[in-house]
């Protein structure tokens, strides 16, 4: 059992994919119970360091741990222990097309858990309702579902090991205004119940003024700045500047900036 | 968070025995169901055994029980399969008139706890999803079968009329992706349709030498090669060779791309889907495929060749010089001539089942599935028209 409260620690990683350097020394961290979001301008390999993360890349140099361990090293029964730890969300949403709504959901515990099937089925129910999505789509194949509805059955799926670490790609890119804030809210409950720790990657500026404790900002292969967002925006840095001090991001600083102080 | 402790249940029969205490990992990890299930029945039983013992009534329901309390100030950890265990339980007394009362419950538990109760409440059961079965599935199956076939009729009209648009104007027919389709379906083939037909030529030739060897009939090889391969086994092993590799291609790609919108984007953009996508395919396959069978008649005629030297002592120069006495010339056009016809056949549906994928990967997958099946078959029934076709015309 890891004894320091870094869920997730970067640690110098760099990466060349096709002849490029999409990562020249990655640095940052995730504590326990924190929501922090990778931010930057399309192209700046945001979704990369996710998928370093995830073990879907592996990075050319520098160290990620996740639950203290370093995940590049791990044997795959080390990998299994912690990929039951945490839950992924796709930016694609990535539901099985072939499989209802509900035994998406319910995937996770049959393949990991030996719960009767009843069980499995009603947690799997509890999760599609807390997640918003009527009960009737449970029976329903993902074709048939409208894209926020896909978004949100995913992270039903994501939610249904009880996960200590959430990873998200893009959470509210599909959803309407109304179903991203109730995507945030949800976001925020989950980490007062579950203790959850998110990492999540976002260009919604409300997502970020609302949800996150730490905003590390992408540009050119490195964390140009990792802090709250209102420290943030407060940056002189070109490119950050560029970022939030468009049309949009004063408005949302207007917005939410007050409560944090701007 | 430790992992180590599991959920478990300890209730003292002597005093306060009707208080249940919950202690462990309250999670997917830590709950062990069947034990945890046991416990609770054996506290329930215990209880019951009380009741009936003090009261004189003999009465074994349990609205008599005094309240229960559920005290679960000794839980470390709990997640979702917990906080339903308790519900459940809860609400299972509750409903056979017990009092139930649950304690102890840490703040950040409880609030998940009342999560999953307000949750719950709205848990029903599901609707099924309808699905037709016996007499209805059957029909259900013919009606779909013929509006297939249907829609099928209508693409092949549409492709064609479109295409007769083309032919006053050439410029419209996109000659890069024809060659491109040509060179995939075609080109890139050489070489397994050279080994697939030189090894049919050894198989039959080893299959009818040793039987005209025994009749000492042995330069009858030459015909019956020349027939059997010019006619029949080059062009139906090549097309259905061509649908396994080039029809399935088409369908996936076709099908991938109206997942991905790309033909709906095709369409809103003034181009036709058929004219850039479909046409090139059908008019490419329909020229590749003849080419390859007269390569395979080619490789045919030389694996029958390499093998009748080898095993009935027919020289490659005697071969040669009787092949074209005893094989007439109409066997390899008959050949040649078919293969358009399978290449037709093989486009149009690869195309069209492509065109009808929807929803998902699965889609793709049954489609191409689809595609192969029906093309092989349709390609057999148009060979044996075509045999019956030409038995009546004495070609």
């Amino acid at each position: 059992m890891d004894v320091s409260d870094a869920v997730i620690k970067l640690d110098q990683v760099k990466i060349s994919i096709a002849d490029q350097w999409v990562h020249q020394g990655i640095n940052f961290e995730v504590k326990r119970g924190e929501i922090v979001a990778i931010a930057g301008s399309s192209g700046s390999g945001k979704s990369t360091i996710l998928r370093e993360i995830l073990l879907l890349l592996i990075p050319t140099s520098g160290t990620i741990e996740v639950f203290g361990q370093d995940i590049n090293k791990l044997s795959p029964s080390g990998i299994l222990s912690i990929q039951r730890r945490w839950g992924v969300l796709f930016q694609q949403s990535a539901l099985f097309t072939s499989l209802t709504v509900l035994e998406n959901i319910a995937f996770p515990l049959h393949e990991h858990t030996k719960l009767d099937k009843k069980t499995i089925k009603e947690l799997a129910l509890l999760k599609l309702l807390a997640v918003g999505l009527p009960l009737a789509s449970a029976i329903k194949y993902p074709s048939e579902l409208s894209g926020g509805m896909l978004k949100r059955a995913a992270l039903a799926r994501a939610l249904i090991m009880d996960p200590e670490l959430l990873l998200l790609d893009e959470p509210t890119a599909e959803l309407d205004p109304q179903g991203a804030e109730a995507f945030d809210e949800l976001l925020l409950n989950l980490r007062a119940i579950l203790d959850l720790t998110i990492l999540l990657v976002t260009h919604d500026l409300d997502t970020l003024w609302q949800t996150t404790d730490k905003v590390a900002f992408l540009s050119e292969g490195r964390v140009l700045a990792f802090a709250p967002i209102a420290q943030l925006t407060q940056s002189t840095e070109p490119a950050i500047r560029a970022y939030f001090q468009g049309r949009r991001g004063r408005a949302t600083q207007q917005l939410y900036g007050k409560h944090h102080g701007i | 968070m430790s992992h180590l402790s599991i959920a478990s249940l300890s209730f003292s029969p002597g005093i306060q025995k009707n208080k249940l205490l919950c202690k462990g990992n309250w999670t997917l990890t830590g709950i062990n169901k069947k034990a945890l299930t046991r416990a609770f029945m054996a506290f329930l039983a215990g209880i019951e055994n009380d009741t009936r013992k003090n009261e004189d009534q003999h009465r074994n329901n349990r609205e008599n029980i005094f309240p229960l309390i559920l005290d679960a100030s000794a839980i470390t950890a709990m997640d979702t399969s917990g906080a339903w265990q308790l519900y459940q339980w809860i609400n299972q007394l509750s409903q056979q008139g017990a009092q139930v009362s649950l304690r102890g419950l840490s703040e950040k538990y409880n609030v998940l706890f009342t999560d999953i109760q307000k949750t719950a409440k709205q848990l029903q059961t599901l609707p099924k999803r309808q699905e037709y079965q016996g007499l209805a599935l059957f029909g259900k199956k013919i009606v779909d079968q013929l509006l297939e076939t249907q829609s099928f009729l209508r693409f092949i009209g549409k492709i064609f009329i479109n295409s007769l648009t083309i032919f006053p104007h050439p410029k419209q027919l996109r000659f890069s992706v024809l060659v491109s389709v040509i060179e995939n379906t075609g080109f890139s083939a050489l070489g397994i349709i050279a080994l697939l037909s030189f090894m049919i030529g050894i198989v039959l030739t080893y299959q009818m030498g040793l039987q005209l060897k025994n009749y000492g009939a042995s330069l009858f090889i030459i015909d019956l090669l020349g027939l059997s391969i010019l006619r029949e086994f080059a062009p139906l092993l090549t097309a259905i060779m061509v649908a396994g590799r080039s029809g399935s291609a088409f369908t996936a790609q076709l099908g991938m791309m109206k997942l991905k919108e790309e033909i709906d984007a095709l369409n809103t953009m003034g181009v036709l889907p058929n004219q850039l996508l479909i046409f090139p395919r059908i008019l490419g396959l329909t020229i590749a495929l003849p080419l390859l069978t007269v390569w395979a008649d080619i490789f045919g005629i030389l694996g029958g060749m390499a093998m009748t030297h080898n095993m009935l002592h027919i020289g490659y120069i005697d071969f040669l010089y009787h092949f074209p006495k005893v094989v007439q010339l109409s066997s390899l056009l008959i050949g040649i001539g078919k293969a358009p016809v399978f290449a037709l056949i093989i486009a149009s549906i690869a195309c069209f089942q492509g065109l009808r994928v929807k929803g998902g990967a699965d889609s793709v997958g049954k489609q191409t599935t689809r595609s192969v099946v029906q093309a092989i078959f349709f390609i057999i029934v148009a060979d044996a028209l075509f045999s019956i076709l030409f038995s009546t015309l004495d070609i």
